[in-house]
């Protein structure tokens, strides 16, 4: 019998496609979103919105707070480390945390290396912004990607921005011959084994997801449509005026994605989305995606 | 033969591949029409209570269940398995009660609990079949009707039958191994009806 092993820490990652994760800051919180069908909830103790208005130093949650919301639900739960902070990671593993989301959004502990993921039991979710950064996440140990867009603004251009530049990164690989895979892999800053298997296998080599904007159901479905595998909804939920119908809204959204007459179904009556920050407005320093390396 | 498979949540583009790669043909099952014609049917690995939710909110509970009940081969893998289960020891969510058995949900505890084992099904053959047990259920109790396929060294049953219903408490759609896939649909065959 064997534990830890990639098969398991990317299997999780299957469980949960198809499917919304969202931020959640309590245990009631945790159990809306489980009761609206999330299929996995991320312990926070503030939601990306909050920690930008915040500014200062982000850093893991209060275990407090992290067991409170494991008591709450039977889902699984998720928890952010800083980007290099293995320290942090050792503790959210000893804290049984089912997936750890090594997370641009709080301030990184190290501008040049991330954690290495292969030395944990637990899986890790990372954040990329194109295939190259994916792919070196995942040579380090992440059993899953999510394209990071730009969390906390509920502006979904930047989600767009990164999914469509993995998508099409993905397609020219597909398309290129074996032996010009070794300078894609160079001009990628990625692991050749990778590069190759992203042509194998036609697709990121494990479960995809999208996250940094989704505020509406449309939005989510945009997100499926160009080719998530499922999405993280930060503060788009628990920011908008009526959480709970905007999780069972955007949770459905996800599952009928190809079928508009459902996403218009669900987008009536649900009040407003979260006030929104438009990306184009604000300046360099205050960008989270351009965290990670 | 179609083979529909629940799409609304979980690992269902696996068992599809799976089960294309055997040439057979599939539909994936997201509200009640899609359930129209379909020969067999695969509730996949997910997260139960989101399945659940999501059931109910489809109006998937209803159809599936009498479906289910009325002689439709049915399989459920991990979070399926639970769905099918007549009891749960914990409680939510409320299982669809088509298989008598009582289950365990996350029995072996968190993901780090998760495991691989190789398990002996002599209804496979002879070769072990590498199972991949994911915060995976366990089953508590069952009734006369059901036949144990598997276990693992402690005992404890991962794959069990009764009729045409098939309960796994692992992932076969995350291996290789078609053998349990070939199992079901022997088992859905219609000129194999007892």
């Amino acid at each position: 019998m064997e534990t830890g092993t990639w098969e398991l820490k990317a299997g999780l990652a299957q469980m949960l496609k198809g499917g919304v994760i969202m931020d959640v800051v309590t245990a009631e919180q945790a159990k809306i979103a489980e009761d609206a069908g999330a299929c996995a909830v991320m312990a926070l103790e503030r939601v990306p919105a909050d920690i930008r208005a915040a500014g200062g130093v982000a850093r893991m949650s209060d275990p407090t707070k992290i067991v409170e919301i494991q008591e709450a639900v039977t889902i699984p739960v998720m928890a952010k480390c800083r980007i290099g902070h293995f320290a942090e990671a050792q503790v959210l593993q000893a804290l049984g945390i089912d997936y750890i989301d090594e997370s641009e959004v709080l301030t990184p502990a190290d501008e040049e290396h991330h954690v290495w993921k292969h030395n944990f039991k637990v899986p890790f979710v990372c954040g990329c912004r194109d295939l190259g950064e994916a792919l070196r996440r995942i040579g380090e140990g992440a059993a899953m990607i999510r394209t990071k867009g730009e969390a906390g603004t509920g502006d979904i251009v930047e989600a767009v921005r990164h999914n469509r530049t993995v998508q099409s990164e993905i397609r020219k690989i597909i398309n290129m011959s074996d032996d010009e895979l070794p300078t894609e892999a160079k001009r990628l800053g990625a692991a050749l084994e990778l590069v190759q298997a992203v042509k194998r296998e036609g697709r990121m080599p494990v479960v995809n997801f999208s996250a940094g904007g989704v505020a509406t159901p449309a939005d989510a479905s945009l997100m499926m449509q160009l080719g998530a595998d499922g999405v993280f909804v930060g503060s788009g939920i628990f920011k908008s005026s009526n959480p709970s119908m905007m999780a069972k809204a955007v949770v459905q959204a996800v599952t009928h994605y190809r079928d508009p007459e459902i996403v218009a179904d669900v987008s009536k009556g649900l009040g407003d989305a979260m006030p929104g920050l438009a990306v184009r407005d604000m300046r360099e320093g205050e960008l989270l995606a351009t965290r990670g390396w | 033969m179609t083979v529909g498979v629940v799409a609304v949540q979980g690992d269902f583009a696996e068992h599809i591949a799976m089960l294309n790669r055997l040439g057979v043909a599939t539909r994936e099952v997201r509200l009640p029409k899609d359930l129209e014609g379909i020969d067999a049917l695969i509730i996949p690995g997910g997260e139960s209570t989101t399945l659940r939710r999501l059931f109910d909110l489809y109006g998937l509970t209803g159809p599936i269940t009498t479906l289910a009940s009325s002689g439709l081969p049915t399989w459920g893998t991990c979070a399926g398995m639970i769905m099918l289960a007549a009891k749960l020891t914990d409680s939510r969510p409320e299982p669809l009660g088509v298989m008598d058995i009582t289950v365990t949900r996350n029995a072996y505890g968190r993901q780090v609990d998760s495991f691989e084992a190789d398990v002996e099904f002599p209804q496979l053959g002879e070769d072990p079949f590498h199972a991949i047990f994911i915060r995976a259920p366990a089953v508590a109790a069952m009734g006369p009707d059901v036949e144990v396929l598997g276990s693992l060294e402690d005992g404890a049953p991962v794959a069990l039958r009764q009729g045409r219903r098939l309960a796994t408490a692992f992932h076969p759609e995350l291996t290789e191994d078609t053998r349990f896939h070939r199992y079901f649909l022997e088992l859905a065959n219609p000129s194999n009806e007892a």
